[in-house]
């Protein structure tokens, strides 16, 4: 009896930690529509400043927690707004997850650069010294007792704003209807202002309490306190009285599962996942949305010519080749995980690019791909592939199963608290017997290494073979791709994206169709992680975190979602440009890891992204064989003068960066007269050059059939 | 031929009574007119009958057997299809693609289906989309954007047809072509049920016009009867008082 009241009390503290932090994602999605994935990176923010002043700097206590929450965290959440998301209320939802999950990513690496990790920093719970409250048998600490009177505070003092204060009354009219608000004089950028001040207020403060208990490191705190969403996804993200009960829900599971739990080696885990075990099954609870999309500007998903898809799939084999004879050793290791990780960004295609379906779990996918191949390939067996590829995509069908329910955010949230269950706990388990008919070892505790392929008595165990081989994998993905987008499967998952509710009545299965692109999608990133593993040699539960995966979701959104670009976009960067650029610039290392965040957080200034333009740059040279041959040849002439030793390696990489751009510039001049004629406008035509009877026709086809035509000028 | 048959349907949206013990009958051959004022619940009805919401109380019956309880796909596969009063068209797609999709679907289900490709040809050639047919519906006018929702719902050779304001945004020339086309598509043998504001397209072509006002059928007969009828007059215009 005493244990059962020692676990309420601490999962009753539990709880009000979850209320305060989850009260305040709430706040700020209600009032402006964006769900902050980086609430919980903000609090961990928080936390740090707090470590800073008060035990660093040792400032008092009061002065340290007035500056932190009455500046501080006001002042940074009001930054956020201003900066950030103001510029979001327009955007589409993948748009606002990614500058959402970009912040998160770089918050946590602006958090690593201040606050080096590794050392340790404690942080005492306030009135540590005091004597514990007796509690008939059981006990409660003043710091227990502290942040339950805050929770409660909380819940006053919102109910208070919101009801009695004329900002209150703003708030939830701006909820209701923006443009009416704005008309009754309510003026939604100063609530939006006042909701992230507070809202980012109450993560800080949150932040404050739950790090003591906890040590102060940025992921696992911006990840930790990702169990407070589950809370406001109880309150279905509206409901403050809700998301409470959800707090106290999820406080008094974890602090039941830590006394009650038995004590083996493969439960512990489950107490830890358990927050994102209870959000998955509230996901699934919530109320089924109505089946109904409405017609939007939809971005443009190209479709590739099968010409076109087999000479990329041939250009990227040939910089494979190139690259695995000029580079040395190291470079290759470095640089050969562009590959691997493209796969993985590319499984996203058709799932986020065609299918409209949000997953953040890829690379845990790829982490039960990677743990296939190492133990079924051991001696490289190829096969082992296949059967990545096989209980990945099982796996995928099954994660499809709630996203038949969910869409944007949810689906968003569940695939990521799917990926925090795998790294919490699954990923974790020791070797264990499945109704004793056989024996799974998932990473048995510790790292695992997978050994290279072997095809036929080849051996890829080299580096300079190995590159080839990502290369060849990389192409090969691509072609499946594109292989997709112009099928009937293609077709039908960009209509399922565009409108369920036609897809149903015209006869459609939803569920089958889901599943399959689910399937396809989780098989691809299968693969991609077997090849990253072989390509690493060895493989960690970490490699496949969460965390790690979030910057290859949001670079592959910023690449351009529905193209193959997109996908080679982010594994280059991520594998590519960011360890070039540490090795042209050792003096900025540590600075790059805000890079990917920042890349994310651009395209809500940008939607269209700086990346389409450049990809538009370079389409003369895909499109025109008159200008693609050349570069080719050129690019190849290098290679030859590089292998025969007349170029070393930094004039080489010169020459062969240079010349494609310089192909693109020379293609443009060419061709700039012409498509200038083209796209003369109407009112110059006859002026600029004679009119002539093509013109006229043109004229007719813009106007239509009786003037109900496209419109516009000539297409 | 199928005969649509949708009996006391009530649909309530928290404490209001969306429709309330709605019945009608689409004869195969015919086109059956819904009319009423906005927010008389014709959406609504349609909804009910496609599958997307389910009624309180209600039957909707097709050749005399009960779709209740069956989804959207399955009532697709009995022979139902629907346009749209705020289009559901595939914006990323084309106009032929659109069509594609519909047909495609239809084979995957149909024994009868012919091949889609070539049925999607008729289609675009029936309808008079040749000039658009390789232009992203996003970018079309919403005249047209409403034929290729029409085009789709046909691709999938439905025996009944529910069409939600398919000639919104049409001129006056195009009205009359569309008012032709809807006497052929009946003609062929469909049940084609029509909801539209244009008196005129409804008086040319329905055969039986029922009209919905606050969610109840509150005068059904011939387009002659309905222009005549004072229950009609009373909710299109205000009560007069007599």
């Amino acid at each position: 009896m005493d244990k059962l009241l020692t676990f309420t009390v601490v999962g009753v503290a539990t709880a009000a930690i979850y209320a305060v932090i989850a009260s305040g994602l709430v706040l700020t999605y209600t009032t402006t529509g964006v769900f902050n994935f980086a609430h919980g990176a903000a609090g961990m923010l928080g936390a740090f400043c707090y470590w800073q002043l008060r035990f660093d700097w040792g400032w008092p206590t009061p002065v340290a927690l007035l500056v932190v929450l009455g500046i501080l965290g006001p002042a940074f959440g009001v930054l956020l707004e201003r900066v950030i998301m103001r510029g979001l209320a327009e955007a589409s939802e993948t748009v606002r997850l990614v500058v959402s999950i970009s912040l998160l990513i770089g918050l946590i690496g602006l958090a690593q650069i201040i606050w080096a990790p590794g050392i340790s920093r404690p942080m005492r719970t306030f009135f540590q010294a005091a004597a514990p409250v007796r509690l008939g048998p059981a006990s409660i600490t003043v710091h227990q007792i502290i942040t339950i009177a805050v929770a409660v505070a909380v819940a006053l003092g919102l109910r208070a704003v919101l009801y009695g204060l004329r900002l209150g009354v703003a708030m939830r009219a701006t909820v209701d209807d923006r443009s009416l608000a704005r008309l009754v004089g309510v003026r939604p950028e100063r609530v939006a202002m006042a909701a992230w001040a507070l809202g980012t207020c109450l993560a800080a403060l949150g932040g404050i309490l739950i790090a003591p208990g906890i040590s102060l490191d940025a992921a696992t705190l911006s990840l930790l306190i990702v169990n407070a969403y589950a809370a406001a996804i109880f309150g279905r993200l509206r409901s403050l009285p809700m998301t409470f009960v959800g707090a106290l829900v999820l406080g008094l599971t974890d602090a039941y599962l830590t006394g009650y739990l038995p004590q083996n080696q493969y439960l512990p885990g489950l107490r830890l996942a358990s927050p994102v075990i209870l959000l998955f099954l509230v996901l699934l609870a919530l109320p089924n949305p109505r089946l109904r999309g409405r017609l939007r500007i939809t971005p443009e998903v190209p479709r590739p010519t099968a010409a076109g898809a087999v000479t990329f799939a041939a250009l990227v084999v040939l910089s494979g080749v190139i690259a695995a004879t000029t580079m040395t050793e190291p470079d290759l290791l470095t640089y050969a995980r562009v590959f691997p990780v493209g796969i993985i960004a590319l499984s996203l295609v058709p799932l986020t690019g065609y299918a409209g379906q949000i997953s953040l779990c890829q690379l845990s996918f790829a982490g039960i791909g990677a743990v296939t191949v190492a133990h079924l390939g051991s001696d490289g067996n190829p096969a082992a592939l296949l059967w990545a590829a096989a209980i990945t995509a099982a796996v995928g069908a099954l994660i499809a199963l709630p996203a038949l329910r969910l869409s944007g955010i949810y689906l968003a949230l569940a695939t990521a608290a799917f990926a925090v269950a795998l790294d919490r706990w699954i990923f974790t388990l020791p070797r264990f017997s499945v109704f004793g008919l056989f024996d799974v070892a998932l990473f048995g505790q510790g790292t695992l290494s997978v050994a290279p392929l072997e095809v036929a008595g080849v051996g890829f165990g080299g580096a300079r073979a190995r590159m080839v081989l990502m290369a060849g994998a990389f192409a090969l993905a691509a072609l499946v791709v594109v292989a997709v987008r112009r099928s009937r499967f293609g077709r039908q998952l960009l209509a399922m994206k565009d409108s369920e509710a036609a897809c149903a009545t015209l006869g459609m299965n939803l569920l089958g169709t889901k599943v399959a692109v689910f399937a396809l999608s989780a098989a691809m990133a299968g693969v991609g992680g077997a090849l990253l593993g072989m390509e690493r040699g060895s493989i960690a539960p970490g490699t496949f975190e969460l965390v790690a995966g979030l910057p290859i979701f949001a670079l592959a959104v910023v690449g351009g979602v529905g193209t193959i670009g997109g996908a080679l976009f982010a594994g280059l960067s991520l594998h590519g440009l960011l360890p070039l650029l540490a090795a042209l610039l050792p003096g900025v290392t540590g600075y790059l890891v805000l890079l990917p965040g920042l890349a994310g957080i651009g395209l809500g200034r940008n939607p269209a992204g700086a990346v389409t333009d450049i990809r538009d740059g370079f389409a003369p040279l895909v499109r025109s064989p008159r200008v693609l041959g050349p570069t080719v040849a050129l690019v190849v002439g290098w290679w030859v003068l590089r292998l025969a030793g007349v170029l070393t390696n930094w004039p080489f990489a010169l020459l062969v960066l240079a010349t494609p751009v310089g192909a693109v510039v020379a293609a443009q001049l060419a061709e700039r007269p012409r498509a200038h004629d083209e796209a003369l406008a109407w009112e110059w035509r006859g002026l600029l050059r004679r009119w002539s009877e093509s013109d006229l026709e043109e004229l007719d086809r813009a106007l239509g059939p009786l003037g109900a035509g496209v419109g516009g000028g000539p297409a | 031929m199928a005969r649509l048959e949708v009996r006391s349907v009530t649909v309530r949206f928290g404490g209001n009574v969306a429709l309330d013990d709605v019945g009608f009958v689409a004869e195969p051959g015919r086109v059956t007119g819904l009319i009423g004022p906005n927010g008389a619940g014709k959406t609504t009805l349609f909804n009910v009958i496609s599958g997307l919401l389910s009624p309180h109380a209600g039957r909707v019956l097709l050749n005399g057997s009960d779709l209740g309880g069956l989804r959207p796909a399955r009532r697709a596969r009995a022979g139902l299809a629907r346009t749209f009063q705020q289009l559901e068209l595939f914006g990323s797609l084309t106009v032929r693609e659109n069509l594609r999709v519909a047909a495609d679907l239809h084979r995957r289900w149909s024994r009868r289906a012919g091949d889609p490709a070539r049925r999607t040809e008729d289609l675009i050639a029936r309808l008079d989309l040749h000039g658009v047919a390789d232009v992203r519906v996003d970018a079309l006018p919403t005249g047209q954007a409403r034929l290729v929702e029409l085009g789709r719902a046909l691709a999938i050779e439905p025996s009944v047809l529910l069409l939600d304001e398919p000639a919104a945004g049409q001129d006056e020339s195009e009205t009359g072509r569309f008012a032709v086309l809807l006497r052929e598509l009946a003609a062929e043998g469909r049940a084609v049920v029509l909801v539209e504001h244009d008196v005129h397209l409804v008086m040319a072509t329905c055969a039986q016009v029922y009209v919905l006002d606050f969610g109840r059928v509150i005068a059904s007969g011939t387009p002659a009867e309905i222009q005549r009828d004072e229950t009609v007059l009373a909710a299109y215009l205000g009560n007069v008082p007599a």
